[in-house]
């Protein structure tokens, strides 16, 4: 190589200009994902084959069907396909279970102003102020689908308020002594005065509902009931057991740790049998405590121990500087979790969290093993009776398309608010 | 012999050190476990002074002015900023750390928070300043850093010397009496270095209480009004900045400052 090659000055600089036709639009999209070589060609040929085999048996199983019918002989002389006339005639109950018909209102009402109660915290677009009634949904809901004394679950809430209130009176004599006595008020508020007092203001201004029992309860309104309220309570949880396992406090941090480990180490079935059988040795006698709740508790503390390991996994991937940053400005330690630590962590934790909610959704058919009747302890019953006796397909199909429909909106949420907190890369 | 960190001339009428202790280090100690990080430190700094840190790697340059913040505890001696002990006590922990603003290495600013928000965020929560305020000051340091245009933006949009203005504009909205930084420059390319040092000097020019951890020769000739140098967790030489480049006494001093002037 002579070494005038080495000199090179460039006079003028290149226009930008479009890319090749074939780079562009479906043509380019069809070669890429589809035709891309011989042997890909050949399985998207058979593929679409296969596809087209498997429509070409369930379609018309699904659409040459009946939905009029009173059994599954009467079905299937009228059509040789699904038999829908079961979900049809069921549908009531595998919505509401045995909850009073003329009560079902109550239930209507009350998944209404829980969608309007979720709103808020889903949809930044939705006014804050709703916030407020998110606050307020629990007892309002509680009430309306147990009926019963408004000032119960009143009471229970106000609670909360006593806590807060014992807490904010000894934190300027002690920090630790208000943290120990903040929550041991609320315990002894809850066993000793709230029943009482609840007594005492139903006397004056009733505020009653019928009470419906829990065992009337049933159906996808029973999954939504554990669900919903397992979700909503287990994300705190989880994330106040995150923070405390990674406490400096020794005795706060052994305590979370060995909830976690416990609650992760024991299969769920175990802890609802204990809801269900042996809480009620535990409790004092005479104590009935609803079978619901307890179901309530224990999905929740499952779920809680799972969260918080997520949750953790999303602060162990917060750099360090975070933490330091948010130190050197002079934030607290709460300040500085609320404002800096938690929404990054928990935006990393997005879809572990949402995998955690689905997880916990799915579980709630776990309780018809201790008697609970949700869709699928209802199925068993449904195909128990002589009309539907031998049905399979139809019934579970529509269950879990019902679970799917739940399941899928969490997904895509999820997805959505991945997209939203997207603020270019860390 | 050593890049200048500025072309100008600097502004010296209001950099006056006067005879206000800002920071009063005595007989400092710290350990990393069994690994004695810190020896014996003894340092006072005046207000209004500049002092840059220098050293080797590892010799505890930056885990003393972290010490001076909290962000690392010592374990003897004593520390006392703007008159207040650092102890275990929080109180007096969150006072000094509302006084005394700090830049890193990698400029640690809130990725989900827009460059607005990360500057009003603790005028806000930790001074209580409100948010309309704290906007109205937040915009005038962004402007003094040269940025308000970002102000929407995320960190992740910004080029790395932006985002380091933007840490020091973050920290100077808590209006802090004195400044730590910490290898502002180390993470930038050569041609960001420029505007975050421009920063710093008319910070400096503003008179200003800094310590500076940083490997910038130019800014310590020009700005500083001391430097030290450090090695082995301990002080081992303090001077001017003319008698500390030209005529440094130590032979540790001698070995480092040939090595990072010498090409």
């Amino acid at each position: 190589m002579s070494e005038m090659d080495m000199s090179y000055v460039r006079t003028e600089m290149l226009p930008e200009q479009e890319p090749p036709r074939s780079q562009t639009g479906a043509a380019k999209w069809l070669r890429e994902n589809l035709f891309s070589g011989w042997i890909n060609t050949i399985l998207t040929i058979l593929s679409l084959a296969f596809i087209a085999l498997v429509l070409h048996e369930f379609l018309p199983w699904i659409f040459d069907s009946t939905w009029n019918a009173n059994s599954l002989s009467e079905c299937r002389e009228i059509a040789p396909g699904a038999c829908w006339a079961v979900i049809k005639e069921r549908w009531p109950q595998l919505l509401y279970g045995f909850y009073p018909e003329e009560l079902r209102w109550r239930v209507n009402l009350s998944f209404v102003l829980m969608l309007v109660a979720i709103a808020p915290v889903l949809f930044t677009g939705v006014p804050r102020k709703l916030l407020w009634f998110t606050a307020a949904f629990p007892v309002l809901g509680y009430w309306l689908l147990w009926g019963g004394s408004l000032w119960g679950p009143l009471m229970a809430l106000a609670g909360f308020g006593v806590g807060a209130g014992v807490y904010a009176a000894i934190r300027p004599v002690n920090n630790l002594a208000a943290l120990i006595a903040g929550p041991l008020a609320v315990v002894i508020w809850w066993l000793a005065a709230a029943g009482p007092v609840a007594g005492l203001l139903a006397g004056g201004v009733p505020l009653m509902l019928e009470p419906v029992p829990s065992s009337k309860f049933g159906g996808f309104s029973l999954s939504i009931i554990i669900g919903v309220t397992g979700i909503a309570f287990s994300l705190p949880l989880g994330i106040l057991l995150a923070l405390g396992r990674q406490s400096n406090l020794f005795i706060v941090k052994a305590i979370c740790v060995g909830f976690i480990e416990f609650i992760r180490g024991v299969p769920l079935i175990t802890l609802l049998f204990v809801a269900s059988v042996l809480l009620n040795y535990f409790l004092p006698p005479g104590t009935s405590f609803d079978i619901i709740l307890r179901v309530v508790i224990m999905v929740t503390l499952f779920a809680s121990a799972y969260m918080a390991e997520v949750v953790r996994g999303g602060l162990a991937a917060l750099p360090r500087g975070q933490y330091e940053a948010a130190d050197a400005l002079g934030l607290d330690y709460w300040k500085a979790q609320r404002l800096i630590i938690m929404p990054q962590a928990l935006k990393i934790s997005i879809p572990n969290i949402v995998s955690t909610f689905i997880g916990l959704f799915k579980d709630t058919t776990l309780v018809s093993i201790i008697g609970l009747l949700d869709p699928l302890g209802l199925s068993t019953a449904i195909r128990a009776d002589t009309n539907w006796n031998g049905i399979v397909w139809e019934l579970y199909g529509f269950i879990a398309l019902m679970f799917f429909i739940f399941c899928y909106s969490m997904s895509r949420y999820s997805q959505y608010l991945e997209r939203k907190l997207q603020t270019g890369h860390r | 012999m050593t890049d200048l960190a500025t072309d100008r001339e600097i502004d010296r009428s209001q950099m006056q050190v006067s005879d206000k202790v800002a920071i009063q280090i005595t007989d400092m100690n710290k350990w990393y476990g069994a690994f004695h990080v810190l020896r014996d430190i003894n340092l006072t700094v005046y207000e209004g002074e500049r002092i840059v840190i220098c050293g080797p790697s590892g010799s505890g340059k930056s885990t003393l002015i972290r010490c001076i913040n909290r962000l690392e505890e010592h374990q003897k001696g004593q520390i006392i900023v703007d008159g207040t002990e650092l102890s275990s006590d929080l109180k007096n922990i969150d006072k000094i750390r509302s006084e005394v603003g700090m830049c890193f290495q990698h400029f640690n600013l809130f990725p989900h928070l827009t460059i607005l928000e990360n500057c009003t965020l603790a005028p806000i929560w930790v001074r209580k300043t409100p948010k309309k305020e704290a906007e109205e000051i937040a915009m005038h340091f962004l402007e003094k850093v040269k940025i308000p245009d970002q102000a929407n933006k995320y960190p992740g949009q910004l080029s790395g010397g932006q985002q380091q203005r933007v840490a020091i504009a973050r920290s100077l909205c808590m209006k802090p009496r004195i400044m730590l930084f910490d290898e502002p420059t180390s993470a930038l390319d050569p041609e960001m270095i420029k505007e975050v040092l421009d920063t710093m000097i008319e910070l400096a020019e503003e008179g200003m209480t800094m310590l500076c951890v940083t490997h910038e020769m130019g800014f310590a000739r020009q700005v500083a009004n001391r430097v030290i140098f450090m090695d082995a967790g301990q002080i081992v030489e303090q001077n001017e900045p003319e008698p500390f480049f030209n005529n440094p006494q130590s032979d540790r001093t001698k070995l480092f400052l040939s090595q990072i002037l010498g090409h």
